[in-house]
């Protein structure tokens, strides 16, 4: 949607993929030392070779540097540490690893609603049993710790769950969880006996002043050695989101926490099968992990590359919750993090007798609707999933600032047409 | 009461126990999965790198990765075009540089034109960009004599690993009896047994003759197919051509009858052709499965489905780390196309860069660009010295009494059987290992050489082999071949 690369990112991963630059004038210095140290850390000094298939051991060791960092000195090992292709191969191979049994022993995994929809996607794949939890809309999309338990209670009847997974910040619904939130999480996954899934992919989208990210590691580990030495916890990132938006490159990490040895064994034997994540993305990830420090000669320009993509979203954050909330029928809850509008809209009753005649979902009959009109193309909520009797679509807040204020204007005014034709 | 040391370790064993995801908790399926060409043998090779760094003193300076077909990390050279477009691609601001030809920057804006936001950070479409599906098309018209391919068969994919288990994971139903059972030639690419036994599908072996340079036999299919019916549903016929781990390159005679063999028997046909650039033998060629299925015209031609798959990983470049391939599918129904679709867009899209990359493989620079030069000289040099590797190998393990290499018709392996003396089986039985697992462990002990032994690809019940990459640089791959030659001769004196 136009977002620039950040400059310093795409300088040493051409270094990385075209050594013959490290003899450029036009590279800074600390862009060449960092895509020299992981040339040095490749098989034959190139991008072009398989790296072990945990990842390379240097962007490894950087991973765990930048999470010891972020969550103020609690360590990361790198030997827990799993480069992956995208965060969704990690997600992926995680679930895969923990779905077993048959019948009403089969492993039930705990998702949110709404979710993303990787997670039902891979969840059926598997052919394991999906658990929804439901997310509060009435509160900001707040995890309340009575709906996991409830949700686990309903599940044992026929199933067996054994994972919980989180978004946070959350996915489509933008909401970025308290750290009473976590902490409540963490303590009933405990009690629970649940594995651990925390997607935090984006960690570095939070918008809202009043809002900060915990990371479900740090709060783990500050709860005490009751929990830290006993939950067994994955999280998740991506050079995907943030401020890099580097999607293409599929680059991504897992921190596994508490894993049973033989079982981490077990995940580099079948991480090894599909070789190893593609070395550039392994790159770009390094560059996320460890970008210019002050008195780096690229540090200017990459801090205000960053914060204006951060400001910049920030703005259509607002934006688009303002403009969304200033529609009839449309409600926008805040949105903290990430890079979604979850409205709910409000669809008339004939609407929804309209959608039942054409066999649609009546917020996919809406969003096509809206798609055939305006070219707007949004997704349905029920894609994700969402509360029986209510309708949502998930918007980006990508478009450049002009052009997301022209499409908004155009939503509210199909949104009023429609309201109009289906009175 | 204070705990003791030894209570310690069981209060520690006792939570390791406890915990949710262990060895009896997790996923039966991945458990079974092997893959030994990272398997333990490579495991033991990266300890004893680490003792080496430690300075602890070892009889090699060095442990020789012989184990993987990844070129450049035995010091193969990228093709510079290549990595001049995708520099450009990744920053455009070097499109300003007199540093880089024109051929590469007009190449670079193509791609990127194609990419969202003309940027390589943008998600591509699921199936790829459709300007390098369009190429690849091209490409496999141009390589199959002008046999039209039509881009909305073809599906760019993370490695061809990936669209191989994409297909597999299409193709598996059924249970028990009518579960899905897919022929794989022994010895193989063991990425289909992991595959198969994650899926839970059945294995089924057909066996390539070792007497006669692992040709492929129709009769053997059969053979096999009649025996998998009893107990499960065969759907699925996987071939590698040119041979991993085996290196032979099927005439076109075999292609042509296991054509007619998947459509007689209605068996779905894999034809994993990533080595198709990798051909050194005199008097072998590369016949695609697309084209002979093609000119074998009706009722082949317009039924018998068929997946091919090529990767950047092989051939002359040796991108391996870069992820990128793609599948040709063709006679695939209508619907389950889309059902592919489908399952390639939950994982979003192919690493771009890796997409950039199979650009370039698939439309190289033509003879009047002012990259072709170095193109072909580099080109033409990488698969000379590859050549050369493989008859040197071949040449030097037939001079080694108790050891006999097949020729090396193609890909990048040697696939030598060794004679082990009976003492040798004994004693690794003795260790719970496998006889050739046993043979490898000791030649990288002594040697600081890592093969991967037959074991870990199938071979014929008391045969043992392992599997050599052909890729260490020429000077060193002589002395290796000599080396491991020579160790077999003391370990057959040893166990005598």
């Amino acid at each position: 949607m136009g977002q620039q690369p950040i400059t310093f990112l795409r300088q040493v991963m051409a270094l990385c993929t075209y050594p013959n630059l490290l003899d450029s004038p036009s590279f800074p210095e600390d862009a060449k030392k960092r895509a020299r140290r992981i040339l040095q850390a490749c098989g034959g000094n190139s991008l072009g070779s398989y790296s072990a298939s945990q990842g390379v051991n240097c962007i490894r060791e950087d991973v765990a540097a930048y999470i010891t960092r972020r969550d103020g000195g609690v360590p990361a090992d790198p030997d827990n540490i799993y480069l992956t292709t995208g965060a969704s191969d990690g997600i992926s191979t995680i679930l895969k690893i923990l779905v077993s049994g048959g019948g009403k022993s089969r492993t039930g995994v705990l998702i949110p609603i709404p979710q993303y929809p990787l997670y039902s996607a891979v969840i059926s794949e598997l052919g394991a049993v999906q658990v929804n939890y439901y997310l509060d809309e009435e509160n900001c999309w707040a995890l309340d710790v009575n709906e996991l338990r409830r949700a686990v209670r309903e599940a044992k009847g026929h199933c067996d769950p054994k994972v919980l997974c989180i978004i946070n910040p959350g996915n489509p619904t933008g909401q970025v969880q308290s750290r009473k939130c976590i902490e409540d999480v963490i303590h009933f996954a405990w009690e629970e006996k649940l594995f651990l899934l925390a997607d935090e992919v984006y960690q570095d989208n939070v918008y809202s002043p009043d809002c900060s990210f915990h990371s479900f590691k740090k709060v783990l580990y500050e709860m005490g050695p009751e929990y830290s030495s006993n939950v067994e916890l994955a999280s998740f990132h991506s050079t995907s989101k943030g401020y890099m938006g580097e999607c293409g490159y599929r680059g991504g990490y897992m921190e596994v926490i508490n894993l049973h040895p033989e079982i981490k064994g077990q995940l580099v034997k079948l991480l090894s099968v599909r070789l190893c994540p593609p070395v550039s993305g392994q790159a770009a990830m390094d560059i996320v992990v460890n970008p210019p420090v002050p008195g780096e000669e690229s540090f200017e320009q990459f801090s205000r590359e960053k914060e204006f993509v951060l400001g910049n979203l920030a703005k259509k954050a607002k934006l688009t919750e303002d403009l969304f909330n200033q529609v009839p029928g449309i409600h926008c809850n805040p949105l903290q993090g990430a890079m979604y509008a979850f409205p709910r809209i409000f669809i008339p009753t004939k609407a929804v007798e309209a959608a039942q005649a054409h066999k649609m979902a009546p917020d996919m009959f809406y969003c096509m609707k809206l798609l055939e009109e305006t070219g707007i193309c949004v997704v349905p909520g029920s894609g994700f999933g969402q509360r029986e009797g209510t309708y949502h679509f998930r918007m980006t807040i990508l478009p450049p600032v002009d052009k997301l204020k022209t499409v908004l204007q155009k939503v509210k005014d199909f949104h009023m047409k429609f309201l109009e034709k289906h009175a | 009461m204070a705990l003791k040391a030894g209570d310690q370790s069981q209060a520690a064993m006792n939570r390791l126990k406890e915990k949710v995801l262990t060895l009896d908790t997790m996923n039966p399926c991945v458990r079974r999965v092997e893959y030994a060409v990272r398997g333990p043998i490579v495991l033991r090779a990266l300890e004893l790198e680490q003792e080496l760094c430690q300075g602890i003193k070892k009889p090699f300076t060095e442990v020789i990765r012989a184990n993987i077909g990844d070129a450049q990390a035995m010091g193969q050279k990228p093709i510079t075009f290549l990595r001049q477009v995708l520099a450009l691609c990744i920053h455009p601001d070097l499109l300003n540089s007199p540093d880089f030809p024109e051929d590469a920057k007009r190449r670079a804006e193509r791609i990127l034109q194609a990419c969202g936001g003309h940027s390589l950070g943008a998600y591509s479409i699921s199936s790829g960009i459709q300007l390098i599906r369009e190429d690849v098309a091209r490409y496999i018209e141009r390589r199959d004599g002008g046999i039209p391919a039509d881009p909305s068969n073809i599906f760019l994919s993370t490695g061809a690993s990936d669209a191989i288990v994409t297909v597999l994971k299409l193709l598996v139903a059924g249970e028990g009896r009518t579960r899905t059972g897919v022929l794989i030639p022994i010895p193989q690419y063991p990425l289909y047994s992991a595959t198969l036994a994650e899926l839970n599908a059945v294995q089924v072996d057909y066996y390539l003759d070792e007497e006669r340079a692992w040709a492929l036999d129709v009769s053997e299919l059969r053979r096999a197919l009649r025996q998998a019916r009893d107990h499960c549903y065969p759907r699925a016929l996987c071939v590698i051509n040119p041979g991993n781990p085996t290196g032979q390159v099927q005439p076109r005679e075999c292609i042509e009858a296991v054509i007619r063999f998947a459509f007689e028997e209605r068996l779905f046909l894999m034809a994993d052709e990533v080595y198709q650039d990798n051909v050194y033998a005199e008097g072998s060629q590369f016949h695609s499965f697309k084209k002979v299925l093609t000119e074998l015209g009706p009722p082949y031609a317009a039924q018998q489905e068929l997946a091919s798959f090529h990767s950047v990983s092989k051939g002359y470049m040796g991108e391996c780390g870069f992820r990128a391939g793609y599948v040709e599918v063709v006679n695939m129904d209508a619907a389950v196309q889309q059902q592919m679709q489908k399952l390639m867009s939950v994982r979003l899209c192919p690493p771009v860069p890796g997409q950039a990359l199979l650009h370039m493989v698939v439309s190289p620079p033509a003879p009047s660009d002012p990259s072709f030069a170095q193109f072909q000289a580099e080109r033409q040099a990488v698969l000379a010295e590859l050549a050369a590797k493989a008859k040197l190998t071949e040449q030097v393990f037939n001079e080694a009494p108790g050891i006999h290499c097949n020729p090396v018709q193609g890909a990048m392996y040697s696939f030598p059987r060794v004679q082990l003396p009976p003492r040798a089986v004994q004693r690794a039985q003795e260790l719970g290992l496998a006889p050739d697992m046993f043979f490898c462990l000791r030649l990288l002990e002594e040697t600081g050489i890592c093969v991967v032994p037959g074991s870990g690809f199938g071979q014929r019940e008391g045969t043992y082999h392992f599997r050599m990459t052909i890729l260490p640089p020429m000077e060193k791959l002589r002395s290796l071949l000599e080396k491991l030659s020579q160790f077999h001769a003391k370990f057959t004196r040893d166990y005598s």
